[in-house]
């Protein structure tokens, strides 16, 4: 299967045709297009982890043109996992959907493909300005999604998060040419290759593109001084959205992790590793802020909101740490964070089905028709979350705890330890008055299977992710010992023809 | 030709930067435009500016480097589409909340001297 790195790529953009076919109606055939595809990229992910689980570092070569004169798509551990991350919690996020919230505005499930496309496309390419074309697109569809609906809260929240990220993208692009002006490619291995034999005047330039790459994906990941729009966004996104946009912030902590890793490397010389003191500091105070914003909602979508937050500060800091053990907890961390986020913003819009006007604002409502399960769910979500044993949020925290070495651990552990117990109190404080503090008669109706489905499989994930934990850790590890050597991504797309279609 | 190159792009940016920063969303539309400007032509001159160069490589003569032309084209196009976006959602809006301040607040203090 030569052809299987571009089918994540390939395969929503065609089912996103496919859903273009009427605007209005047929809602049962789309429904199917959409859940089958969704499934069929599952299938391929685990396909291609199956594969790059070797060690081997494979490419895709789009028109046969060879790198670095060609764009490629590149196979290695981490593509693969975050490919297969993407399409787990795509899965739960669609099915979810199909009980209704695709039927508020025109082309849910089309979208829905192509932001699919562009979040698969930016984890496997290998080229810089590539990247910035599969961020436009996953960009462009996740405008139309936060949208979806209409609503005043939707169009304020979307206003912010079109222009903050307009000016990201142009920064993009001066970091680009910058970086084009200075190394002569774009190819991601071949500025590598390049950086190691770079002219001393030229080095002042790398580094400030390099700088400006960093702000561009701290926008995207949400870092502290750039994270403003995230919880207002989040917070007003449709459920199956918001569900969705948990991998968002993970494609610019991926994006970090692959640029930095590979271009600014242990080869780059002096220029290595230019970002970690910055990602460090900043990923603390993203903590903090994080921790406080979580104590102050006032409303349950706009408190996981803010633990996404809390996710990312503490991803962040791994990448501070920088060494290959911080990098394995971290990818640990983030498989458990993205779903189990994704699952609490599904969980969110149940409640808030049930409790009548008082929706998932934290004050007293109608009792909930379904509140048992509704409460148990809840229970789990928020143990996982929080990182309490024995579920995978504390298999998680606790490794980056461990990884963590010397000076860093007297500033790690009190800040992520103080944020967990943050989003301990806060939780426990939500759930007893969604919960108990009711008044009223019981008016919402019996929730459909689907969203019971959605929510189940994203909070699945916390059981399952302590039964796998041994062959996941395994995986994260081998993953983070590539990431460590770049050299042989570089020797496998410079120096020989790999595999070309 | 390089430093009138420079300042015209300099100028553009510092320009579209400071309506970006602009309370209402007309000014922050015109804003990103005037950033998509410079961006288009910075990215237009990453590779050198190359006069009298031919277009295509065509032998061992001198020639313009094709592939910051390529990237230019390819951020235009997107750069035009954002920005027909920004403009239809900014009048969504404006309908939506009923004034045009980015944050959708009625008004601020001083907002409203001439």
């Amino acid at each position: 299967m030569q052809h299987l790195i571009v089918l994540p790529v390939v395969l929503p953009l065609v089912a996103g045709l496919l859903l273009l076919y009427r605007r209005q109606g047929a809602l049962r055939i789309k429904r199917l297009v959409g859940v089958i595809a969704t499934a069929l990229l599952v299938a391929v992910g685990v396909a291609l982890v199956a594969r790059a689980a070797g060690g081997e570092v494979s490419y895709y070569a789009l028109g046969g043109w060879q790198p670095p004169f060609g764009i490629v798509l590149v196979l290695d551990r981490l593509s693969a996992l975050m490919v297969l991350l993407t399409a787990v919690l795509a899965l739960g996020a669609v099915v979810f959907a199909c009980a209704g919230d695709d039927e508020r505005g025109s082309n849910f499930h089309g979208l829905f493909q192509w932001q699919l496309m562009g979040i698969n496309g930016a984890f496997l390419t290998g080229d810089l300005f590539n990247l910035f074309v599969f961020f436009e697109v996953l960009l462009l569809a996740s405008y139309a999604l936060l949208m979806h609906g209409g609503g005043k809260a939707r169009i304020q929240a979307g206003v912010h998060y079109v222009v903050l990220n307009l000016a990201g993208s142009s920064l993009f692009l001066i970091a680009v040419g910058v970086l084009y002006g200075a190394t002569g490619t774009l190819n991601m291995a071949d500025m590598a290759a390049r950086l190691s034999e770079l002219p001393a005047e030229r080095a002042g330039l790398v580094t400030a593109g390099g700088l400006m790459l960093l702000v561009v994906f701290g926008l995207k990941a949400a870092i502290l001084p750039l994270y403003f729009w995230l919880p207002r966004a989040y917070a007003a996104a449709p459920a199956p959205v918001a569900a969705l946009f948990a991998i968002m912030t993970k494609v610019g902590i991926y994006a970090i992790l692959r640029v930095y890793s590979l271009v600014f490397g242990a080869p780059a010389g002096e220029l290595a590793n230019l970002e970690q003191a910055w990602v460090w500091w900043l990923s603390l105070g993203t903590l903090v802020a994080a921790g406080v914003g979580v104590l102050a909602a006032r409303d349950l979508r706009l408190l996981v909101a803010y633990l996404v937050l809390v996710s990312v500060g503490t991803l962040l800091a791994g990448i501070g740490m920088g060494s290959p053990a911080a990098v394995s907890a971290l990818l640990y961390y983030l498989i458990h964070t993205t779903l189990i986020t994704g699952g609490l913003f599904l969980l969110a819009e149940l409640i808030g089905l049930q409790r009548g006007k008082a929706g998932t604002r934290l004050v007293r409502g109608r009792p909930l028709r379904q509140g048992g399960w509704l409460a148990g769910l809840f229970f789990i979500g928020a143990v996982a979350v929080a990182g309490l044993p024995p579920l995978s949020g504390a298999i998680g925290k606790a490794l980056l705890l461990d990884a963590a070495e010397g000076g860093q651990r007297a500033w790690l552990w009190p800040i992520v330890l103080g944020t967990g117990l943050c989003a301990l109190i806060a939780l426990s404080r939500a759930g007893s008055t969604l919960f108990w503090r009711s008044q009223g008669d019981i008016l919402g109706h019996a929730l459909p299977r689907r969203q019971w489905f959605g929510v189940a499989w994203l909070l699945g994930a916390a059981p399952l992710l302590v039964v796998l934990a041994g062959p996941v850790s395994d995986y994260t590890r081998a993953t983070a010992e590539q990431l460590a050597t770049p050299e042989v991504m570089i020797n496998a797309l410079i120096n020989d023809a790999g595999d070309t279609p | 030709m390089e430093s009138l190159y420079a300042i015209t792009t300099g100028v553009l940016t510092a320009c579209g930067l400071y309506l970006v920063l602009r309370g209402r969303t007309f000014p922050v539309v015109v804003g990103l435009t005037l950033l998509s400007y410079a961006v288009n032509l910075f990215l237009f001159s990453m590779g050198g500016l190359t006069t009298d160069g031919a277009a295509i490589l065509d032998g061992p003569s001198d020639y313009a480097d094709p592939l910051p032309q390529a990237l230019v084209l390819t951020a235009i196009v997107i750069g035009f589409a954002m920005t027909a976006f920004v403009v239809i959602l900014a009048m969504r809006a404006r309908s939506e909340v009923g004034n045009d301040h980015v944050d959708g607040r009625r008004s601020e203090d001083g907002e409203d001297r001439p």
